[in-house]
């Protein structure tokens, strides 16, 4: 990896990606990713923390205002509710998962148990709940099955890391894409202008949980959450102006925030000024880290990137390599400016 | 009977001073430090041996029920819920209305009068009313004001093989085995604390856990259990007489696998039965605590309480007794210091 002054030529590292996307971290297990991420970055960070809940936060200690990058490091998973006595297992949901695509998916455990997700007999399909769907691990029993899996144990999509000279498709992008933007800068940054906090949080699937604990502890100045966002360039799909290899998309909503608008201004001009191809993103749903950080303590101005993706929550999401490093462009320039606001 | 009182006396969210002043009598010569804070919550804390990590065990003082919003010309009460109540259960119950606790019966056309469509469905509580056995407005408003509470009014009563029948198991039941708790164990520190308005948003814990600003806590419950035969195995979410049950996930907390394994590990070692609750659904005060200031980790124990949310919910006191047992073994580890690794 090697970041070009000047120009920023950032080079698209699929080893560091692919790594991110198929290390296990549901919503509450998030120690394994964790782990990766800190070795990842422990040699280009001042300060190293994990919090009661799991949140890594790294600093890069400098003398201006306390920024916080937040991107989350859990996945969507399914948590093991029932082993029944032929061995079959039943699931809830861990975060936003849908039956439809969960149906006849791959999945692994922790400790690398694989399964596959069949369901019921339906006389009509189109009324198709998870309560209708179990996990067949391959074994003969119950005991079999409990030797291999507990109640409570979370199985995340078995990861199919795949990608060709545009895009990159597979699980969890959303937030391992995140984590990437915010690694790249964690190495690549030189000249930054403030105190930065860079949190990996936990539990973002399940409601922002780990930003709100984190964002507490700082108590920051600004915060720039990094997640991923959808795309409207599908067919038929819903009107929404991002789209994939189209830029980085500066928030402007969701259902969890109003960016704040001198911020979302720096952004938009730091954008121009280093001719990084950026969108505006309006989005009618959904929500991310940013919503909880910005009404922590006495308010904190927040913003955030997003990386167009499609599919977000499927076993293959994909996002636009040239999207990614243009993100990981306005966090660096973003975090070079003073941010005054 | 501990439990009878606490059952018996009226505590809808918002307005929990009789069942708090009840908490208060027991208590107030066991602990070291009580306060009520702004929101009604009450907060105790039992000096003993010092443990680094600051443990609080909370369990919610108040109930589901009604509220008048308004008194027609013929002196009918006319309500509206407080808390998750299924408005199927609501028809010919017997309610008790205000501080003064004015009798009355939820009403409705009979059922002779009722068109086939009516029958076949449940009654919208619009359709509803209170009869308190007078005959106008102005005689109603002697007794009973808009915005006053209506609680269900159920006698505790036992029966069966040691099980109890009563209102307001969710969450008396908690309230009931952490009185136990604070009377019985001397030796070591830590804060009880009984919370408001939970079955509205889980309004108190916050602020009680900004309060007290635990590292971990133990909220105790009681909980859906549904055990019919007829359902599939992974559709019970407990069941009777299986021992308390540790909660794995709702919709307010993914609770933390260390403490939970640690809890059922303790279960285990003394021959305490154990169940894990199976079901995602709901939430509780863990859902505010774990994200108060900079986050702590929760554990949820429960008693399967059947009809939860009724005037004739169902426990049993074995699973009664496994819970206070489970405890004061939790508290016995807690005691011996490092408690749980893994946490900062």
């Amino acid at each position: 990896m090697n970041i070009k002054r000047g120009n920023l030529l950032v080079e698209f590292n699929s080893k560091l990606l692919k790594e991110l996307v198929t290390t296990y971290g549901p919503s509450g297990n998030e120690t394994n990713i964790c782990n990766y991420i800190k070795e990842q970055i422990k040699n280009y960070v001042d300060e190293i923390t994990v919090d009661n809940l799991g949140n890594l936060i790294a600093r890069k200690k400098g003398n201006g205002k306390k920024i916080m990058i937040a991107a989350h490091m859990d996945q969507i998973g399914l948590m093991i509710t029932d082993i029944d006595e032929n061995g079959f297992l039943r699931f809830t949901n861990i975060g936003g998962v849908s039956p439809f695509v969960s149906l006849n998916q791959h999945v692994i455990f922790e400790n690398g148990v694989l399964g596959i997700i069949a369901m019921e007999p339906m006389d009509d399909i189109s009324k198709l709940k998870l309560s209708n769907l179990f996990i067949d691990i391959g074994v003969k029993n119950k005991k079999e099955a409990e030797s291999l899996v507990n109640i409570g144990d979370v199985c995340v999509y078995l990861p199919h890391y795949n990608e060709n000279e545009n895009t990159v498709f597979t699980s969890a992008l959303d937030d391992r894409i995140g984590c990437y933007v915010a690694i790249e800068t964690i190495k690549n940054i030189k000249n930054y202008k403030n105190d930065l906090y860079f949190v990996f949080t936990v539990q973002e699937e399940v409601g922002l949980r780990g930003a709100k604990t984190s964002a507490y502890k700082i108590n920051p100045d600004i915060c720039i959450a990094l997640d991923v966002t959808g795309s409207g360039d599908t067919p038929k799909a819903k009107t929404f102006a991002v789209g994939l290899h189209k830029g980085t998309a500066i928030k402007v909503k969701d259902n969890s925030i109003l960016t704040h608008p001198k911020l979302r201004n720096i952004m938009i001009n730091v954008a121009k000024e280093n001719n990084i191809a950026y969108q505006l993103e309006v989005l009618e749903y959904g929500g991310t880290d940013s919503g909880a950080v910005h009404l922590t303590r006495e308010g904190v101005p927040s913003g955030v990137i997003s990386i167009p993706t499609r599919y977000v929550h499927s076993t293959t999401e994909m996002v636009s390599k040239k999207d990614v490093l243009d993100s990981i462009k306005l966090l660096v320039k973003l975090l070079e400016n003073d941010l005054d606001i | 009977m501990l439990l009878k009182k606490l059952t018996e006396a009226s505590g809808v969210s918002g307005h929990e001073r009789e069942v708090r002043n009840i908490i208060i009598d027991e208590i107030k010569d066991y602990v070291d430090d009580l306060k009520v804070d702004k929101l009604g919550n009450l907060i105790v804390f039992k000096k003993g041996k010092e443990n680094p990590k600051k443990l609080m065990i909370t369990a919610h003082m108040d109930e589901v029920g009604l509220m008048v919003i308004d008194i027609d010309d013929k002196g009918y009460i006319k309500f509206t819920t407080v808390g998750g109540i299924d408005k199927r259960i609501l028809i010919s119950k017997p309610v008790l209305i205000g501080d003064k606790k004015v009798p009355g019966v939820i009403g409705s056309k009979p059922m002779h009068l009722q068109k086939k469509e009516e029958r076949d469905r449940a009654i919208e509580i619009d359709s509803l009313y209170i009869d308190i056995g007078v005959d106008s407005k102005e005689e109603a408003l002697k007794f009973v004001n808009i915005g006053d509470y209506i609680s269900f009014d159920s006698k505790y009563t036992e029966f069966g093989d040691n099980l109890i029948k009563a209102k307001a198991l969710d969450n008396r039941v908690g309230c009931s085995l952490l009185i136990e708790l604070i009377k019985e164990i001397e030796d070591v520190s830590f804060y009880g604390v009984f919370t408001v308005m939970e079955e509205i948003g889980l309004k108190g814990a916050g602020p009680a856990a900004y309060n007290v600003d635990p590292d971990i806590c133990i909220v105790l419950e009681g909980t859906l259990c549904y055990d019919v035969p007829q359902i599939d195995t992974h559709l019970i979410p407990t069941r009777l007489n299986n021992g308390p049950a540790i909660s794995l996930i709702d919709r307010t907390t993914i609770f933390n696998k260390t403490l939970r394994e640690k809890i059922a590990e303790i279960a285990r070692s003394n021959g305490i039965p154990y169940q894990y609750r199976k079901s995602s659904m709901g939430g509780n005060d863990s859902g505010k605590i774990h994200v108060t200031k900079e986050g702590s980790i929760t554990a949820t124990i429960s008693v399967p309480c059947r009809n939860i949310h009724s005037p004739t919910s169902v426990m049993s006191k074995k699973d009664y007794e496994n819970t206070l047992r489970l405890l004061k073994a939790i508290l016995n580890e807690y005691k011996k210091g490092e408690f749980i690794s893994g946490i900062q």
